[in-house]
């Protein structure tokens, strides 16, 4: 269950959302400049909004009021960003691992994790000797091994082309069912949330228009 | 061939710049990071007081270094009770030798620490890293290049440091006579010039490779941005 009630005020940009949803995968879909990220963001700690409160699975990440706002770090989050960020010096195995060994875990689910998502092959490479989709997929593992609560990912999809999209969403599809993880997704793209989402929040111009389950959504989409 | 004398002037220089430079990288690098990452009250002052040994003559920055550490000096005197003595000793010429290196050393730390992606930081920040493993897992590293470089120039400059020694260490062979100092003893004696010329090209050979060293180092650093 997350919980966002916030607002965010930057130079000349506000951003106003609030939802509450049980759903497993939530996307947050809307166009570019709809304030998407920076939900994303103040759900990570990457920002502090400027009032509002934060839910997540019970515990409350931020509240203004309350004067609580955890550290990055300790919000066991799981980010996936659109430019993948791996770290360039490190191998993709050590990329991997990087969480698992910030959080002092032993990486136990290391070979189920490269399993699910085809990294045998690219363990022993660097960063700059993978294609786009490769390095998309070694950032969700790398998120995936820190044992996140909630794997939030900033259109992992947008800037790959046709053939790594597809391979990407498929293998979020098989992390979804096989792993049941929850997952908020931001993206712009109406058969990505369709595909992986079980709710849909719709937000434009710093605000939440809508929010609804994803056959409905589905619905409006082909109606278009 | 150099003489013993020139080769101990030799030795000792390169072993004074060595350790001025091992000395002061811990307190350049949590400087660099301070300037390069932290709002710090005072920072004009700061750049400022960085910067004196640069553009103060050195024999200025010598006598400093005396009334502050000499036996007698407002910090040397504790230091003495405490059995740590620089003045007239190889120990001093290593913190002359620091200090007037020090402005470089932080310099090249600060720009590699401003080149480096934050971004890289706020994803091992997403994934429980916490600052000091953030700092020595991700800062590190991206800033070896730029590090390294900035010893290399370091050392290079503490190499050739004279006048901040000669006034605070004087000039006693085996102990304080670096080569800088060597060459110029060597000058004011008859006969002297070929002992002149040897350790001439000695510090033309050390120096031309440092700057060499310093430059492959920036340049590999350029690369690697470009290449990002």
């Amino acid at each position: 269950m997350i919980e966002v009630a916030l607002r965010h005020a930057y130079r000349d940009v506000a951003v106003e959302a609030a939802f509450r949803t049980p759903a497993r995968v939530l996307a947050l879909f809307g166009d570019s400049g709809a304030g998407k990220t920076t939900v994303l963001n103040a759900i990570a700690g990457l920002l502090t909004p400027s009032a509002g409160r934060i839910v997540l699975d019970g515990t409350v990440l931020f509240d203004h009021d309350a004067g609580i706002c955890l550290p990055v770090a300790r919000r066991q989050i799981g980010y996936v960003f659109q430019d993948g960020r791996l770290f360039p010096h490190l191998s993709v195995r050590a990329n991997l691992l990087y969480g698992a060994r910030a959080r002092g875990r032993d990486g136990a689910d290391f070979d189920r994790i490269v399993d699910l998502l085809d990294l045998g092959a690219l363990l022993a490479r660097m960063p700059a000797q993978l294609s786009g989709g490769e390095r998309q997929r070694v950032a969700i593992g790398r998120a995936l091994l820190s044992a996140p609560r909630i794997l939030l990912l900033d259109e992992p999809l947008t800037g790959l082309h046709r053939e790594a999209r597809d391979q990407v969403l498929d293998h979020l599809v098989r992390l979804k069912l096989e792993l049941g993880l929850a997952m908020l997704l931001v993206s712009h793209q109406p058969a990505e949330a369709i595909a992986l989402a079980d709710e849909v929040v719709l937000m434009q111009s710093g605000a939440v228009l809508d929010q609804l389950p994803i056959d409905r959504f589905a619905q409006r989409q082909l109606g278009r | 061939m150099l003489t013993p004398d020139e080769a101990a002037a030799l030795a000792l220089s390169l072993r004074v710049a060595a350790i001025s430079v091992i000395v002061s990288l811990p307190f350049a690098l949590a400087l660099a990071w301070l300037l390069s990452r932290k709002r710090v009250p005072g920072r004009a002052l700061i750049e400022a007081l960085l910067f004196l040994p640069l553009t103060l003559p050195p024999v200025v920055t010598g006598y400093a270094l005396l009334v502050l550490f000499g036996r007698n000096g407002a910090i040397g005197q504790w230091l003495a009770a405490a059995g740590i003595v620089f003045a007239f000793r190889w120990t001093g010429a290593v913190l002359a030798a620091a200090v007037m290196g020090f402005p470089l050393l932080v310099l090249s730390i600060r720009v590699a620490f401003d080149n480096l992606d934050r971004r890289l930081e706020r994803a091992a920040e997403t994934l429980g890293a916490g600052a000091w493993r953030r700092f020595f897992t991700i800062v590190l590293p991206l800033s070896s290049g730029g590090i390294l470089a900035g010893c290399v120039l370091a050392f290079a400059r503490a190499f050739g440091e004279f006048g901040a020694t000669i006034s605070f260490v004087s000039n006693i062979p085996g102990e304080t006579r670096t080569l800088p100092i060597a060459i110029y003893e060597l000058m004011s004696v008859p006969g002297g010039e070929a002992g002149v010329q040897r350790l001439t090209v000695v510090a033309f050979v050390v120096a031309l490779a440092a700057t060499l060293i310093a430059a492959l180092l920036g340049g590999a650093l350029w690369r690697r941005r470009a290449d990002d």
